[in-house]
């Protein structure tokens, strides 16, 4: 009696522990499959691609898919590559610094409107930025932006809910008693902020920094609003581009899947780098 | 302790700004127009990125073009007042793409919720070392550009060289994923695909930040995992069930490179105004209806803050 008292907790403890493993393995394995898919796909050629399993390997054509993609139009794939580490740098980097300022400064100062503006930043950084897109488009295309590279830069640079994380970062890192000192030290407000409070707000920075640049790696409506030169495309625009040519008749399957593959691994090492920074930036964006 | 600190330092001057109390701050009240500079290139940012353009839309959308002659001669720019708002209130086409979206993000987004839900809830009971390999998998097709992840699941679908296909053909059965109301599935498959792993992280963040006193009590009474998960856990984090659920209530309205992509291979199922975002793309850049498109965007953007505002309320009503 006082066994099955004692065992009546556990039994059910361990097929629950069986049902946990076994529907997380389920989850994990349809989150993996497709991406599966993906790796396989990129070795095999246009007849093995069509003619065997989807999920196994078949004679390895990675190499040659790779040089095909390397000469395809005059190294197309690179400088799509290439303009998508520019769009993504340059356009987080300013992001960044303006959205950490601009936290800074609502963090940091009583003046006049500040409450207003913060509200407007938390209502703007509701609105998606698809919707954007139409009246940026039409703007730009009036002052002559469209189809440089200043037509993306420019709204990539203005994120609002970057700001929101700037002030966020920068009232729990920056405190109040060490700007005080400086400003009794004589410290100007810019060499204060340059040389003391970003520093301390370095993390936060980096986190900012980090979500822009995914966030813009993998936006692809804005380029495809403002770019028409094929040679201006992200790659993500790109890759539409060749999938859109692969359904009007030329097959450019190979190219799209490995290219697909390779455009992700810039992204991962990215990630992958700055693990520890992405998690708090999802968990500082949420929970606050 | 430094938001103790600092709300000491804040709060004081705040009933009286501009005015030097009896304990005078001068750095901080003479000085606080300078944290208007710091904001000010975020500022000017927002006004020529959000500001201008809506109002440049709001102009444009006053506007129609209309063909001289029969239709052959150069077309002119004509002021028509609000002719674009009732066109689009009378477009059927239009608010069926929006009643589409609806429907289907009614469908959609409970299930990737629900799974989101279910893996964080899992995850919480898992021994540590084995938790961050299952997050890192199910985070994978997060970090994957939606291009890619759409690219992917267009190369699944289709008939040849797909192994579902593979495997249904062996299984003497075949399904055409943009046949009819399949499209649907097609599309909310890729889109709870993308979804699953960074509404897990969010939940899983709730419910990490909830006290573990709460649920040992209900341990020690013998309430079982699953007990505990349902009446303990889950009614402590509806909050952010209720976020999740309205960030995935916008980005369905604003529903755009997936059905875009996946239409390649399937333009009769999905058409040009499948969802509201296509018919404004398509609008604009194919007929180059740039006006009425413009209407339309900021029509969408008002229904969107309404469907927001009136999911919130919705659910808030039905936490309390």
């Amino acid at each position: 009696m006082s066994t099955a008292n004692v065992k009546s907790p556990m039994a059910p403890s361990l097929r629950a522990k069986a049902v946990t493993t076994g529907l997380l393995v389920l989850f994990v394995l349809y989150s993996l499959a497709p991406t599966w898919f993906l790796l396989v796909s990129s070795t095999k050629n246009q007849t093995d691609l069509y003619s065997t399993f989807g999920l196994w390997f078949s004679a390895n054509h990675f190499m040659d898919n790779l040089r095909e993609i390397w000469a395809f139009h005059d190294h197309l794939f690179v400088r799509w590559i290439g303009n998508s580490i520019l769009y993504s740098g340059v356009g987080a980097l300013g992001s960044t610094l303006i959205s950490v300022a601009a936290g800074y400064g609502l963090a940091k100062f009583d003046f006049r409107g500040r409450s207003a503006i913060f509200g407007t930043i938390v209502g703007a950084s509701l609105l998606p930025g698809t919707l954007l897109a139409l009246p940026l488009y039409l703007l730009f295309a009036q002052i002559g932006l469209t189809n440089t590279v200043w037509s993306v830069l420019i709204p990539y640079f203005v994120n609002p809910f970057g700001v929101y994380l700037g002030k966020v970062y920068a009232d729990s890192s920056v405190p109040a008693e060490l700007l005080e000192a400086a400003r009794i030290d004589g410290a100007g407000e810019l060499r204060t902020f340059w040389s003391i409070s970003l520093k301390l707000m370095t993390t936060g920075a980096i986190t900012i920094f980090m979500l822009d640049f995914v966030g813009i790696w993998n936006n692809f409506f804005l380029p495809l609003f403002m770019l028409n030169g094929e040679r201006s495309f992200p790659v993500t625009l790109g890759l539409f581009a060749w999938e859109k040519q692969s359904q009007s008749g030329i097959n450019m399957n190979t190219l799209v899947l490995t290219g697909s593959l390779l455009s992700i691994i810039p992204l991962a090492v990215f990630m992958f780098a700055l693990q520890k920074y992405w998690r708090s930036g999802v968990l500082v964006g949420s929970v606050k | 302790m430094s938001t103790a600190l600092r709300r000491s330092s804040v709060a004081p001057p705040a009933p009286a700004p501009g005015r030097a109390g009896k304990r005078p701050r001068p750095a901080r009240a003479r000085g606080a127009y300078k944290g208007l500079l710091f904001t000010l290139p975020f500022l000017v940012g927002f006004l020529a990125t959000y500001v201008i353009p809506i109002g440049y839309a709001v102009y444009q959308s006053l506007y129609q073009k209309k063909s001289s002659g029969l239709g052959f001669g150069p077309t002119r720019t004509v002021f028509t007042g609000l002719a674009n708002f009732t066109d689009t209130f009378s477009d059927t086409s239009f608010w069926s793409s929006i009643v589409r979206v609806v429907l289907l993000g009614a469908i959609q987004i409970p299930v990737m919720l629900g799974i989101s839900l279910l893996m964080a809830l899992l995850l919480d009971s898992v021994a540590a070392r084995a938790v961050r390999f299952f997050r890192s998998a199910l985070l994978i097709p997060y970090v994957i550009p939606t291009v890619v992840s759409t690219l992917i699941w267009l190369f699944l679908y289709s008939p040849t060289g797909s192994p579902i296909h593979d495997v249904l053909g062996r299984a003497g059965a075949d399904f055409d994923f943009f046949g009819g109301v399949a499209t649907y599935l097609a599309l909310g498959n890729v889109l709870t695909w993308q979804g699953i792993g960074f509404n897990m992280i969010l939940i899983s963040a709730a419910l990490q930040s909830l006290p573990r006193e709460m649920y040992e009590a209900a341990h020690l009474d013998g309430a079982g995992e699953w007990r505990i998960a349902w009446s303990v856990k889950v009614p402590n984090i509806t909050g952010i069930l209720v976020l999740t659920g309205m960030f995935s209530v916008i980005a369905r309205l604003q529903l755009f490179g997936e059905p875009l992509i996946l239409r390649q291979v399937a333009p009769e199922s999905i058409n040009t105004d499948f969802t509201p975002m296509l018919a404004i793309y398509y609008k604009a850049f194919q007929t180059g209806e740039y006006q009425y498109a413009a209407a339309q965007s900021l029509i969408l953007a008002l229904v969107t803050g309404v469907l927001a505002l009136a999911y919130f309320r919705f659910t808030n009503r039905g936490a309390k």
